[in-house]
């Protein structure tokens, strides 16, 4: 059943889907990717407003090495990947060392992400500022280039972030199953009766972290080479931030697939909305879309996905109840 | 060497002058967190709306300035209220993050809503104010005013506080939400009044910032931010603390933006922020 799923997902770019609706598959797995990466700490009681950080970290670092010195990605990305891991060590051990935890490590790592967008608009000679900038293209002449890591064919993006998304899944399960999983849950839970059963918080909750961090700083080096174009507002700051955690909350940030189910609801919605509503009246779209976010969090707090299992639990928990009454 | 220090000064004075502002925004959102325990992450935006009803009163209706001021501080105090009854109260038993998350949501839908009522061009009042020449420094006029009325604003409120019954029945909520209904006192009128009082705050610090800058729906971003940070800084809820801290940081702002380019006095705010946040994690004035 699973299995199945996934072969048709993956086939289905093959029966002659449009240029956009692929787009809009591919834009799905990217988020959903990134979310996931989000859900992995978000999960465990650590809410993070700071990811943007890292998404703009894999974007940039990656951008700016290619266009100011020539730096293939495939260099790029392990640079990207040290950055994040640095950053994320500042801001986490010691947020983790001294019990930063709820509304203070929400807003500590708040102004992580702001820094970062601060960062990129300031060394606007360098970066573009706030009109973004767009990698050199290296596709002049060729349909695509792999040290460049540019492709002009869609269908080979889609297979890459679809690794990645299953990666990314297989992350979260084994995160899930590791004995740090349930470590954690028990210090979301009770901080200090964790400490005094002798549980190494600091270093579990900065291992956990560090996945995390370097899911998203992937997900922004994809974001970046797929639409060969960023700009400091959609990879960094508090607006992205903000989105990663309304998406893994839509779906349920408590169960797997949840974050995907978040990133394809939010992505499809706005997108429908934008498509429904069209550009004449401008902002109708997003007023939408806001009033339902504030719904789902006061009304589906658990997300979409969380709140159909836990129906379905419910059912097969009457329903073996009534089985048990009748026998 | 003589131009340069004075130039420095000018930047010091106006960042003193800042720091009013900074200092009226953080006593709002200090206000509710310390009596509701929410953090409102669209307190910025609730400026912003305020910002555009001082507009449209004022250019629009063509009121008198004071009259759009006053229409505008109530509207705001309302939508606060409202704000409260509807989005806040049914997750007040919710997870703490669900309800940091829900005025997130506010954060987009009152910037969308002010994208669809107003449009994304910018607006201001135009009223100029006169730079102040002061021993060869250059003085924002408006600054100024903003400055003195946020001081106000801020006894006022402690004067309210202390001095009246409803004030002490809100400082007595904030410290023991339990005891308070067995004293008579019904705690959700309490969190509405401070709620309205909270958009008050942010009403009044509207009137003052539009006068500075011009207005649109992003505009909440500029000191939205900023505003948390000030507010962590001081201890959550800490208003003193949050008063101390807000001088701080206008002085990052003002002379970091002073040396280097605006951006980089923010970024230094920010990284000196995340550095206390080490040293003393519960804000300047909390016990280690």
């Amino acid at each position: 059943m699973k299995w199945l799923a996934l072969v048709l997902l993956a086939l289905a770019p093959l029966m002659g889907m449009g240029n956009y609706p692929l787009h809009l598959l591919i834009m799905t797995l990217l988020w959903a990717f990134v979310y996931t990466g989000w859900a992995v700490m978000g999960r465990l009681g650590m809410v993070s407003l700071g990811h943007g950080a890292f998404l703009g970290i894999g974007a940039y670092v990656v951008v700016m090495g290619w266009n100011h010195y020539g730096l293939s990605p495939w260099l790029g990305i392990p640079l990207a990947l040290g950055v994040t891991a640095l950053v994320a060590f500042l801001i986490g051990y010691p947020c983790f060392r001294f019990k930063i935890v709820g509304h203070y490590f929400a807003l500590v790592t708040l102004a992580l992400s702001e820094v970062a967008r601060l960062i990129i608009v300031a060394l606007r000679d360098q970066t573009g500022g706030s009109l973004g900038v767009t990698p050199k293209t290296a596709l002049a002449d060729a349909s695509w280039s792999l040290s460049a890591l540019q492709f002009s064919s869609k269908l080979v993006w889609f297979y890459v972030i679809l690794a990645f998304w299953l990666g990314g899944l297989w992350l979260w399960g084994r995160v899930d199953r590791s004995m740090a999983r349930l470590a954690l849950e028990a210090i979301s839970q009770e901080e200090e009766a964790a400490a005094s059963v002798g549980m190494n918080i600091t270093r579990l909750k900065l291992g956990v972290t560090m996945i995390s961090a370097l899911m998203t700083c992937l997900g922004g080096v994809l974001y970046a080479q797929y639409q060969l174009y960023v700009n400091p507002e959609t990879v960094s700051g508090i607006g992205i931030s903000l989105q990663m955690v309304f998406g893994a909350i839509a779906g349920g940030m408590f169960v797997r697939l949840g974050p995907t189910v978040g990133a394809a609801f939010t992505l499809l919605l706005a997108e429908g909305l934008r498509l429904a509503l069209g550009h004449d009246i401008h902002g109708l779209d997003s007023t939408i879309y806001g009033l339902m976010l504030v719904l789902f969090i006061i009304f589906m707090p658990k997300g979409i996905l969380g709140a159909i299992l836990e129906a379905l639990e419910k059912r097969r928990a009457a329903k073996s109840k009534t089985a048990a009454a009748t026998a | 060497m003589e131009i340069f220090d004075i130039f420095l000064l000018e930047a010091i004075v106006n960042g003193l002058l800042l720091g009013g502002v900074l200092a009226l925004l953080a006593l709002g959102l200090n206000l509710i967190f310390g009596v509701i325990d929410v953090v409102w992450i669209c307190y910025a935006e609730l400026v912003m709306i305020g910002m555009y009803a001082v507009f449209y009163g004022h250019n629009v209706f063509g009121w008198p300035l004071w009259l759009a001021m006053l229409a505008a501080i109530l509207a705001v105090a309302f939508l606060g209220a409202l704000l409260h009854q509807f989005v806040i109260r049914p997750v007040l038993a919710a997870e703490p993050i669900n309800q940091l998350l829900v005025t997130g949501g506010v954060l987009f839908f009152l910037q969308a809503v002010a994208t669809l009522a107003f449009g994304v061009e910018f607006r201001n009042v135009g009223v100029n104010l006169p730079a102040l020449q002061l021993g060869g420094m250059y003085l924002s006029f408006a600054r100024l005013i903003a400055f003195l009325v946020a001081l106000g604003g801020m006894v006022g409120v402690y004067l309210f506080l202390t001095k009246t019954f409803l004030g002490t029945a809100i400082r007595a909520i904030s410290q023991d939400r339990a005891i308070m209904p067995l004293m008579g006192v019904n705690p959700n009128r309490i969190f509405v009044i401070t709620s309205a009082l909270g958009g008050g705050l942010a009403g009044l610090a509207a009137c003052l910032l539009v006068l500075q800058y011009d207005i649109h729906p992003a505009i909440g971003l500029t000191f939205g931010p900023i505003t948390f940070l000030i507010c962590v800084l001081g201890g959550l809820g800490n208003m003193v603390g949050g008063f101390i801290a807000a001088f701080i940081f206008a002085q990052f702002i003002s002379v970091g933006g002073f040396f280097l380019h605006i951006e980089w006095g923010y970024v230094i705010a920010f990284l000196f922020f995340i550095a206390m946040m080490f040293w003393r994690p519960q804000g300047i004035l909390g016990g280690k």
